[in-house]
């Protein structure tokens, strides 16, 4: 192309180069780049990325070195021992085990299933979504009928009776239950975007040229929104860790031997515990409070840096 | 206008009866049956397969759903078999409790969501709309139940400042004091769940001040001289109200689905506390009907807010 070029222009090899720089400094940067900047220029989103990333990877990691069922073994001689002791930091809870050990295998079972259910229910979300809107007429009117009677569902009732009648159920399962019912939100923010992206130009001259609509929805339509997409995932992560911690708090999430954020916290339903023995609760809950304003407060920034006029980093 | 609610409530038909097939099929699968254990442990098993008999759970499952549902339109749900008492009578007491508190509720989130959203809105992009947004991001971020527990904690046993469990003091008696009882006992649910849900109404009022704002009737009153107090007073905050009252419906189904957690966290005797008993004892029927009240509760709660949009913005109105 470039030898091509240079034979049927005057243009030298060293100006073209220099062109070319040129322009690509001036073209629109990419999207990896207008986030990373704009994560330059606000400190505390920085921080937040930090502690969410290092915190996954901490517990992912120590997790593994951690012997689940022993743990969870019952050791009398550990009843309810004070926090802030040489085998016990954080304390131990009325079976005797350790409360530091539990945080760390529950934040693993938690954050896990809330990633799974995450893509999951966004994926699902983001193709319904895109079909429902692209495909105006009779499809969507169906879809929406079919929405209509997913938002009149009493959720946490539904995953309750649910969750009862599926006998060995494990978090892969409860991973799916869930996904069931939280894929709506996605999908109507993605459908109205849709809506108005498929009235635009590109999308009817690709359609007069005979590209097929599967191509047009996930080639053409789906990059154009992908900021929306990211910034959607992002914030219904932060909202599905409270999925799962409520209902184990309830007592219908992960099994009793399987130590979660939520089953943690339902130590607090006893007077004796929520008064006396903060230490067998208080760590998660204020744990699921961290994690869940600073995962939030990534998806403002990314939300930011999605829409061009509040960008506040140098995007230049 | 009368076409699009008369529409709407035809669709909401279907939808009830494939909710009621949905919910009586679920509660069919749950495993056990109310009868083994509840009565006696050393039961025959001959004389608990007599009582599913005559019972009808051994009928094929229309059969059982069309009993039901014939006597669901004459007002019977069944008798609970765990409380050993007709299920409407069961859930009516309850029902009264999950109201209360979620009316409560909602009367002070939009005491408090009003005067935030409308002082955010004059005071755009200064420090106040900046605190008011920080406190609407960290209230919506965080999961209600956690905020329960730790609310019940400070205020209820640290400082002992409210009741922990129930709906009533057992000392209450004579009118008054059943009623300062029960209204102290929905205090601190109903002003956290207030001072967390406060996140929609107050976006919404914001957005609404800030593009009337710049409105041509509001910059008419302007130049006739009204003070600025009276105009965010008696024009904009009045244009905004109506749209800002159909969130209501919205409301009131958010508070019922999130009834289940204050009222475990608060062991108060509602609806939620009851479902979840329920659930433990598989007593079908309670389950059933509370499944069902929820789903319309849901679907009616849309339809008011659905139905005072149209009213206000005719872009929502079908054709």
């Amino acid at each position: 192309m470039a030898e091509n070029f240079e034979q049927h222009s005057d243009v030298s090899a060293t100006d073209l180069a220099r062109l070319t720089q040129e322009a690509q400094a001036e073209a629109t940067p990419s999207t990896a780049k207008i986030i990373w900047s704009e994560f330059k220029a606000d400190k505390p989103a920085m921080a937040a990325l930090f502690i969410i990333v290092g915190f996954i990877l901490f517990v992912m990691i120590g997790a593994l070195f951690i012997n689940t069922p022993k743990m969870m073994e019952t050791n009398i001689m550990a009843y309810f021992n004070q926090p802030f002791t040489a085998d016990f930091w954080l304390g131990a809870d009325s079976g005797g085990r350790s409360v530091a050990k539990q945080l760390i295998v529950g934040s693993r079972n938690s954050i896990g299933i809330a990633i799974g259910l995450t893509i999951i229910s966004s994926t699902f979300g983001i193709c319904w979504g895109l079909i429902s809107g692209y495909f105006n007429g009779y499809i969507d009117w169906g879809m929406q009928r079919v929405y209509d009677f997913m938002m009149m569902l009493p959720m946490t009732m539904m995953i309750i009776v649910l969750v009862t009648i599926i006998p060995h159920y494990n978090s892969v399962t409860l991973t799916l239950i869930f996904s069931i019912f939280y894929w709506e939100g996605t999908s109507r923010l993605i459908r109205s975007r849709t809506l108005a992206e498929s009235e635009k130009d590109y999308v009817a001259a690709s359609k007069t040229s005979g590209t097929s609509n599967w191509k047009i929805i996930f080639r053409e339509i789906m990059p154009n929104i992908s900021s929306l997409i990211i910034v959607d995932c992002t914030l219904s992560f932060a909202e599905n860790i409270g999925v799962e911690t409520g209902l184990s708090y309830l007592g219908f999430g992960l099994p009793a031997q399987t130590p979660s954020l939520g089953t943690m916290i339902a130590n607090a339903n006893d007077p004796n515990n929520i008064t006396q023995y903060w230490w067998t609760w208080l760590p998660a809950a204020l744990e699921i409070i961290i994690l869940c304003l600073s995962i939030s407060y990534i998806g403002q920034v990314l939300r930011r840096a999605a829409d061009a006029s509040q960008r506040q980093g140098a995007a230049d | 206008m009368w076409k699009t609610i008369l529409r709407r409530i035809l669709i909401m038909i279907p939808e009830v009866i494939i909710l009621s097939i949905l919910v009586f099929l679920l509660a069919k699968a749950m495993p056990g049956d109310p009868f083994t254990g509840s009565i006696n442990p050393k039961a025959d098993p001959q004389q608990i397969h007599h009582l599913m008999k005559i019972n009808g759970l051994y009928d094929p499952w229309y059969q059982q759903y069309w009993h039901w549902v014939v006597h669901l339109f004459h007002g019977n749900l069944g008798n609970s078999y765990q409380y050993q008492e007709p299920v409407t009578r069961l859930i009516s007491g309850r029902a009264a409790n999950t109201l209360w508190l979620a009316l409560f509720t909602m009367i002070l989130t939009y005491a408090f969501a009003l005067p935030m959203g409308v002082y955010a809105g004059r005071h755009e992009g200064k420090l106040p709309d900046t605190i008011i947004r920080f406190y609407t991001y960290v209230t919506y971020c965080i999961p209600f139940f956690v905020i329960l527990v730790l609310g019940i904690w400070i205020f209820g046993y640290v400082f002992g400042w409210f009741p922990t469990t129930g709906s009533i003091s057992s000392s209450a008696s004579g009118w008054l004091s059943t009623i300062g009882s029960r209204f102290y006992h929905i205090l601190l649910p109903g002003i956290l769940g207030a001072l967390f849900g406060t996140v929609n109404i107050v976006q919404y009022l914001r957005s609404e001040v800030i593009d009337a704002k710049s409105s041509d009737y509001v910059r008419t009153a302007r130049s006739k001289g009204v003070p600025s107090k009276d105009i965010y007073r008696h024009h904009i905050f009045r244009n905004s109200l109506l749209p800002i009252a159909a969130f209501a419906g919205y409301s009131i189904t958010g508070l019922l689905n999130g009834s289940i957690f204050t009222e475990t966290v608060f062991s108060y005797p509602g609806m939620g506390l009851l479902f979840v008993n329920s659930i433990s004892y598989r007593d079908y029927t309670v389950i059933t009907a509370l499944v069902l009240i929820y789903g319309i509760l849901n679907l009616l709660g849309t339809l008011l807010s659905d139905i005072i949009l149209s009213i206000v913005d005719p872009r929502i109105r079908i054709e």
